[in-house]
C-alpha cells in the first residue's frame, strides 16, 4: 500500500488514486499512415519491466488530476512523481 | 481456592472470584485470569481434541503461540469459534466449550482416528480422496469438512458492532515490553506522534511473566511510572488489546483492538465490541519478543506438557503453578530460571537438561540429569500425566543409551531455544540470517520502503539491560531520521541474562526409531504432523520448505506454526542432509494473528456496505410501490407492481402504457457531463466516432464512444447548448468512466486544448416523459412552444416548466414522442408530483428500468455494456451511420486493423423465436449444429431478450458470427437443460421500424 505525493496535493495514501499503466506514450497523429503492426504497438504493448517503470496515476478521490509516477516494481520504491507536462525525471543512480 | 492457584503473587485479585463455565461444568476463577489461567488454576489440562488423530491436547503456551486452546466462547449469536483461551480475559459468567471433539473432550469417538494413524499420514487428503470423481462433492467433501473441522460458525447474525479508525504517527512502537517502553519513553520526550501498541491488556511484556529490578525498583513498579509517564504525554497514544496483525509497504500497520473482549458480551456498550486500526507510520519499532520453541521428543502433545516460560508467567502474572511435581526438559540456559520460579512456587523439580555439559552455577538448585533426553511419556485422560522415561542421549543424538529411569511428575516444562517473534519483520520485507550459536533466525536488514528496526527479543537480544538499550537507541535513531534529536532515555536493568549455550538436538530419540512404534514426534500440533510425517514429504519429493509446509500442513493452523515452523524445517534439513539456513524459511504473511470478519468489514455492514445514490425523485417513487434495482450505485426504480401484480404484469403494463399513452420515467442517473471551451467541438470529434462540427445551437446528437481499440464502450447523445458549450449524457454506469477517460485526454495528450468537463450529473432531475400523450400534457405545464415546427426532434429547448427554469431535449429511447425535461435537482420531487397529477386523466403511469429495457429493444436501441462487451465495433452493431468521414477521431485507425475489419466477426442481430411464447434466456449459446452433448461450436449468444407486448411476441437481441450476412437463416440456441430453440435472424428493430412515432 503505497503513499503516493500527489504534485498537486501532497502525500496520500494510495487508495486515493487508480493507474492506467504506462506513461510517456504519445498518441501518433499520422495512424492512418501507421502499418497493422506499428499501430498495434501503440495499441496494445507495453513494457513491463523487472525494475523502473513510469506510469500514469489519477488522483480520483482528490483533485481528480493526472500525473506521472516513477516507480520500482520489485522494491516498489517511487522516486519521482511529477505533473504530465513535466519533463522525464532522470534515473536514480545506479539503475537500469 | 485449588491446590494449584497460589496463596499470594500475580497480577490477579483474589478477592475478586469470577464464575465460569467451561464443557458445561461451573468453575471458579479471579479477576485478572485468562481463561487459560483460571482453567489451570483449576487443575484443567485437557482443552482440547487435536485436528486428524483427536488425540487429547491440553494448554501449552500463554499467548497467541499455543496451538491447542482455542475454544468455542459463548452460544447463539455470540459464539465465536477459535477463540484462544491463553488469550480470552476472564469474566463472569463465561461459557466455553471444547472444539472438534463428540461427545466430550475426555471421551471422544473421534480418538479412533488415532488408531487408524498409520492411513492418516501426511498428504493424506490428497492420496485418499481422489476417486472416484463422482464422490467428490457429494461425499467426501461432507467427510472432510465434518471431520476436519474447528469451532462452528455462528448461524445468527452478530449483535455486535465494529469499527474501522485510520490513524497516522511519526513513529509506532509495535509491542509495550521492556524493549518497546524504552523506545516509549525516549520517543515520548521528542514531542512528535507516538504510537505505543500492546497485545495484552496491560503494559510489560516478559516483564509481567519474569519481573525483574528495574531502576532500583521491582519492575512493577516501574512499569506504574512509566505507564503514568506516558499517559500524560500528549503525544503518545498507547493501544492496549490491540494486535498488530499485518505490515504492508510504506509502513502501514493494520491492527485489531478487542475493545470489549474483556466484558460478557451481553454487557450494554457504546463501544464496538473490535477497532480496527489502519495505521501509517513514518518510522516504525519492532518489540514483538520472542517465542520458546518445543521440543521434538516421544508423545510431547500430552496434556500437562507445557513451555518452560509459559509455566513461570503463569505462577509470576496469574499466581498459578500449573503442576506440584515437574520435570524441565531443556537444551539452553533460559529454562533454570523458569525452573527456579516453580521452585518458589513450592513445587519439587527435576530437570533434565540434554546438553552433556552444563554450567555448575546453573546446576546447583536442582537434580539435573545432563545429557539426556524424555523418551516417553505416562499420560492417560483420567489421570494426566504420572512420569516420564528418561535415557541418556548419544553424543550424536541420534539415539537413546543406558537403561533410563523413570520420573514421577504431573507437570513438564520444556524449552528447546527461543524463536525472535520476527513475523511483522518479514511481512515488511525484511530478511533472515540463521544465527548458528543460538539456534534462531534474527532480522537482518530491513527493506527500504518499510523503514523499520527490530529491537529486544524480537532482534535475538535476550539480556534485560541490552533489550531496553536497544529500544531506547533505536528510538534515538529513527527520529533522528525525521530530524528530531532526543536523548535516549535507558532504564538500567539490574538483570541481563546472558543467553549461554544451546544444544542442537531437532529430535529427541526414543526406544524406537521415530516413527516406527506407538510413539509420535509431533513438531506441529494444531495440524498434526510428526517428524515422520516431515520424512515422508520429504521421501515423497516435497523438499522445499514451501512444499513441506503445504503437504504436511506445518504452520497453517490459526496459530501459524509459531512454535512448529522453526522445527519443521530444521526436521527437513536434518532429513536433507542440508543446514537450517539451507532449506530456507517459508514466507511469513498477514494476518500474523487471526482477524474476525467482524473486525474486517469494520462498519461497512448493512445500509452502509457501500454508498447509495438517490434522485431527487426517490421519495416519489417509494410512494409509488416502486420495487428498486441497483445501477452504479444508484437505487433506480426496476418496476411499479400495483396490487400484488407480479414483476411480468407489471412490466407489460407499463410498456403498453408508454405506447398508448405516456409513462414517466426517472433518468435523472445518466451520467451529464457539461463540456465548455473553444477547443470543445475539436475535442468531441475526437471523442466520438460521428462529426460535431456542424451542429447547430439547441440541437442534439447520439454518439458512441469507442476506445483505442476501435471498441465500443459507451453511448449517448450530446446537445449544442451554445457555440463552446456542450452538454453530454453518458450511461448511468458508465458516467464515472467517461469523466475520467474525458480528463485522461485532456490532462495527459492534450492539455494545450482549451476545453473544460465538468460532471454535472447530480445537478439536474430529469423526467423523461414517453408517449403519444405526452406533448398535450407537457403543453399544460410549460411555456415553450411544443409544436413539431418549433422544437423539431433532436432538438433542446429552454424554457419553464411547472414554473421552474427548464431545459427540455426532444430526444428518445422508446421511439415515442419523447420530451426529457430536465430542471434544477433540488426541483425533481415537485415537477414529478405535478406532472403526475396533469397526468392523471392521460392515465400516467411511472415505469422503470425493466420496462425501459423492453421498449429500447422493440426499437433495437443497444445499451453499451450488454449488447456490446468491449469486443464490437460499430460496424460490428450495424451501425456503420455513426461512422462519420473524418481523418482522425479516437479509435479509428483501429477498425481498419486485419482482425476488426475481417469477415465473420459476431454482429449484433435481431432474434425471432419459431414459438412466439418462448422467451430466450439472456447468455443462451447458439450454436452451428445441436449436438447431444458439449462441445458444440458456438457461433454466438443472446445480449436482450424480453416478452413484448407491444409486438405480442418475445424478441432478442444477439451477438451472431457473420450475423449482418445471415439475415432470414434460422439457428439453434441450446438451454441449460440440452434442449435447443430454432430462432430467425433478423433486423434488430420490432416496432416502428420507419421511426414515425418518436419524430411526429
Amino acid at each position: 500500500m503505497f503513499v503516493i505525493e500527489c504534485p498537486w496535493c501532497g502525500k496520500r495514501d494510495q487508495s486515493e488514486f487508480i493507474t492506467h499503466g504506462e506513461a510517456h506514450i504519445a498518441r501518433p497523429t499520422n495512424g492512418h499512415e501507421m502499418t497493422d503492426a506499428e499501430w498495434g504497438d501503440y495499441v496494445f504493448f507495453r513494457d513491463n519491466p523487472k525494475g523502473i517503470t513510469r506510469e500514469r496515476w489519477i488522483h480520483t478521490h482528490g483533485c481528480a488530476r493526472w500525473f506521472n509516477v516513477m516507480r520500482h516494481t520489485v522494491t516498489e520504491e517511487i522516486f519521482a512523481t511529477y505533473k504530465p507536462t513535466d519533463p522525464k525525471p532522470e534515473l536514480p543512480e545506479g539503475s537500469e | 481456592m485449588s491446590q494449584y492457584r497460589l496463596k499470594q503473587g500475580g497480577r490477579i485479585d483474589r478477592n475478586k472470584s469470577v464464575s465460569f463455565v467451561f464443557n458445561g461444568k461451573r468453575y471458579q476463577g479471579c479477576e485478572g485470569d485468562t481463561l487459560a489461567s483460571a482453567l489451570l488454576a483449576n487443575g484443567v489440562h485437557l482443552v482440547s481434541r487435536s485436528f486428524k488423530y483427536h488425540r487429547p491436547r491440553g494448554i501449552m503456551g500463554h499467548g497467541w503461540e499455543d496451538p491447542n486452546a482455542q475454544i468455542q466462547l459463548e452460544k447463539g449469536a455470540f459464539t465465536t469459534p477459535n477463540v484462544f483461551a491463553t488469550i480470552q480475559e476472564l469474566y463472569n459468567g463465561l461459557e466455553a466449550e471444547s472444539q472438534n471433539c463428540w461427545p466430550s473432550v475426555e471421551k471422544d469417538i473421534g480418538a479412533i482416528n488415532s488408531m487408524l494413524s498409520r492411513f492418516y499420514v501426511a498428504g493424506f487428503y490428497y492420496k485418499t480422496f481422489k476417486w472416484p470423481r463422482a464422490a467428490w462433492e457429494t461425499l467426501y467433501e461432507k467427510v472432510i469438512r465434518r471431520a476436519a473441522g474447528m469451532g462452528k460458525v455462528p448461524e445468527l447474525p452478530d449483535p455486535h458492532r465494529y469499527e474501522h479508525m485510520h490513524a497516522y504517527c511519526d513513529l509506532a512502537i509495535v509491542g509495550a515490553g521492556p524493549a518497546g517502553i524504552a523506545a516509549a519513553l525516549t520517543a515520548a520526550k521528542s514531542g512528535k506522534r507516538i504510537m505505543l501498541i500492546e497485545d495484552a491488556p496491560e503494559l510489560g511484556g516478559s516483564l509481567l511473566g519474569e519481573p525483574g529490578t528495574i531502576d532500583g525498583a521491582p519492575s512493577d513498579q516501574w512499569l506504574a511510572s512509566a505507564k503514568a509517564e506516558l499517559d500524560a504525554a500528549e503525544n503518545v497514544t498507547v493501544l492496549t488489546r490491540t494486535q498488530v496483525a499485518g505490515y504492508y509497504d510504506y509502513n502501514y500497520l493494520v491492527a485489531s483492538e478487542r475493545v470489549t473482549h474483556h466484558l460478557s458480551p451481553n454487557t450494554p456498550s457504546k463501544a464496538p465490541r473490535e477497532r480496527l486500526w489502519k495505521i501509517r507510520a513514518e518510522r516504525v519499532v519492532l518489540a514483538t519478543g520472542a517465542i520458546e520453541r518445543p521440543m521434538v521428543f516421544a508423545d510431547n502433545d500430552r496434556p500437562g506438557i507445557m513451555m518452560a516460560s509459559s509455566v513461570m508467567a503463569y505462577i509470576n502474572h496469574y499466581g498459578v503453578c500449573p503442576g506440584q511435581k515437574i520435570v524441565v526438559f531443556t537444551n539452553n540456559d533460559s529454562a533454570y530460571r523458569a525452573a527456579a520460579a516453580m521452585q518458589d512456587a513450592g513445587a519439587s523439580v527435576v530437570v533434565v537438561d540434554v546438553r552433556a555439559e552444563v554450567d555448575e552455577a546453573l546446576k546447583a538448585k536442582f537434580e539435573v540429569h545432563c545429557g539426556a533426553g524424555i523418551t516417553g511419556v505416562d499420560y492417560s485422560v483420567k489421570n494426566g500425566i504420572r512420569s516420564v522415561d528418561v535415557h541418556a542421549i548419544s553424543a550424536d543424538g541420534s539415539t537413546i543409551e543406558g537403561p533410563g529411569s523413570t520420573i514421577e511428575c504431573d507437570l513438564v516444562a520444556q524449552s528447546a531455544g527461543w524463536q525472535p517473534t520476527v513475523h511483522l519483520h518479514t511481512q515488511a520485507r525484511g530478511k533472515l540470517n540463521w544465527d548458528a550459536d543460538r539456534l534462531c533466525f534474527v532480522p537482518n536488514g530491513t527493506h527500504v520502503v518499510n523503514p523499520n528496526t527490530s529491537v529486544g527479543a524480537a532482534n535475538g537480544t535476550f539480556g534485560l539491560a541490552d533489550v531496553m538499550a536497544e529500544g531506547a537507541a533505536a528510538a534515538k535513531s529513527l527520529l533522528a531520521e525525521l530530524s528530531v534529536d532526543v536523548e535516549a532515555v535507558v532504564p538500567s536493568a539490574a538483570e541481563n541474562h546472558a543467553f549461554g549455550s544451546i544444544r542442537e538436538l531437532w529430535i529427541v530419540p526414543t526406544t524406537h526409531p521415530v516413527g516406527e512404534g506407538k510413539k509420535k514426534h509431533f513438531h506441529e500440533y494444531q495440524n498434526d504432523a510428526t517428524a515422520a510425517d516431515v520424512w515422508l514429504a520429504k521421501r515423497e519429493g516435497f523438499e522445499s520448505v514451501e512444499h513441506l509446509k503445504r503437504y504436511t500442513n506445518t504452520g497453517r493452523g490459526t496459530d501459524q506454526g509459531k512454535l512448529s515452523n522453526v522445527n519443521g524445517l530444521a526436521i527437513m534439513a536434518g532429513a536433507r542432509g542440508l543446514t537450517v539456513p539451507e532449506v530456507g524459511f517459508t514466507t511469513f504473511r498477514p494476518p500474523y494473528t487471526p482477524l474476525t470478519f467482524g473486525a474486517v468489514m469494520g462498519q461497512t455492514n448493512d445500509d452502509t456496505f457501500t454508498p447509495a445514490r438517490q434522485t431527487a425523485m426517490h421519495q416519489c417513487h417509494v410512494e409509488r410501490g416502486a420495487v428498486f434495482e441497483d445501477v452504479g450505485d444508484w437505487k433506480r426504480p426496476w418496476y411499479f407492481p400495483k396490487h400484488g401484480e407480479s414483476m411480468h404484469d407489471a412490466v407489460q403494463r407499463e410498456c403498453l402504457a408508454v405506447r398508448q399513452s405516456v409513462g414517466v420515467l426517472d433518468a435523472s442517473t445518466l451520467g451529464k457531463i457539461d463540456i465548455k471551451g473553444k477547443d470543445a467541438r475539436k475535442f468531441l470529434n475526437m471523442l466520438y466516432t460521428n462529426n460535431w462540427s456542424k451542429l447547430g445551437e439547441g440541437r442534439c446528437r447520439y454518439g458512441l464512444m469507442v476506445n483505442e481499440h476501435g471498441m465500443v464502450f459507451d453511448d449517448g447523445v450530446t446537445t449544442c447548448i451554445g457555440e463552446d458549450h456542450f452538454h453530454m449524457t453518458t450511461t448511468t454506469g458508465g458516467a464515472a468512466r467517461v469523466m475520467t477517460w474525458i480528463e485522461e485526454w485532456l490532462q495527459t495528450e492534450w492539455p494545450d486544448w482549451e476545453v473544460y468537463a465538468t460532471s454535472v450529473t447530480e445537478q439536474w432531475s430529469v423526467l423523461s416523459i414517453n408517449g403519444p400523450k405526452s406533448r398535450e400534457l407537457l403543453a399544460e405545464l410549460t411555456d415553450i412552444d411544443l409544436s413539431s415546427e418549433a422544437f423539431p426532434f433532436m432538438s433542446m429547448r429552454e424554457g419553464n416548466v411547472c414554473g421552474v427554469p427548464a431545459r427540455v431535449y426532444r430526444i428518445s429511447f422508446t421511439g415515442e414522442l419523447t420530451y426529457e425535461v430536465n430542471v434544477p435537482a433540488r426541483y425533481g420531487r415537485y415537477v414529478w408530483e405535478q406532472v403526475f397529477k396533469a397526468g392523471e386523466k392521460y392515465d400516467i403511469v411511472p415505469y422503470g428500468t425493466e420496462a425501459m429495457h423492453v421498449l429500447r429493444a422493440e426499437k433495437g436501441f443497444i445499451i453499451a455494456g450488454q449488447d456490446t462487451d468491449g469486443t464490437m465495433t460499430p460496424m460490428d452493431l450495424g451501425m456503420d451511420w455513426i461512422v462519420g468521414k473524418k481523418e482522425d477521431a479516437i479509435g479509428r485507425r483501429s477498425w481498419s486493423r486485419s482482425d476488426t475489419s475481417r469477415a465473420g466477426r459476431k454482429q449484433l442481430v435481431g432474434l425471432l423465436t419459431q414459438d412466439p411464447n418462448v422467451v430466450l434466456p439472456e447468455g443462451t449459446h447458439a450454436v452451428s449444429r445441436v449436438l447431444p452433448a458439449p462441445p458444440m461450436d458456438m457461433i454466438g449468444h443472446v445480449t436482450s431478450s424480453y416478452m413484448s407486448p407491444n409486438c405480442g411476441r418475445s424478441i432478442a437481441m444477439g451477438l451472431i458470427k457473420d450475423g449482418l450476412n445471415r439475415m432470414g437463416q434460422t439457428i439453434d440456441f441450446v438451454l441449460m437443460d440440452g434442449t435447443s430453440v430454432p430462432a430467425k435472424i433478423v433486423k434488430p428493430i420490432f416496432f416502428d421500424e420507419a421511426g414515425e412515432r418518436g419524430r411526429d
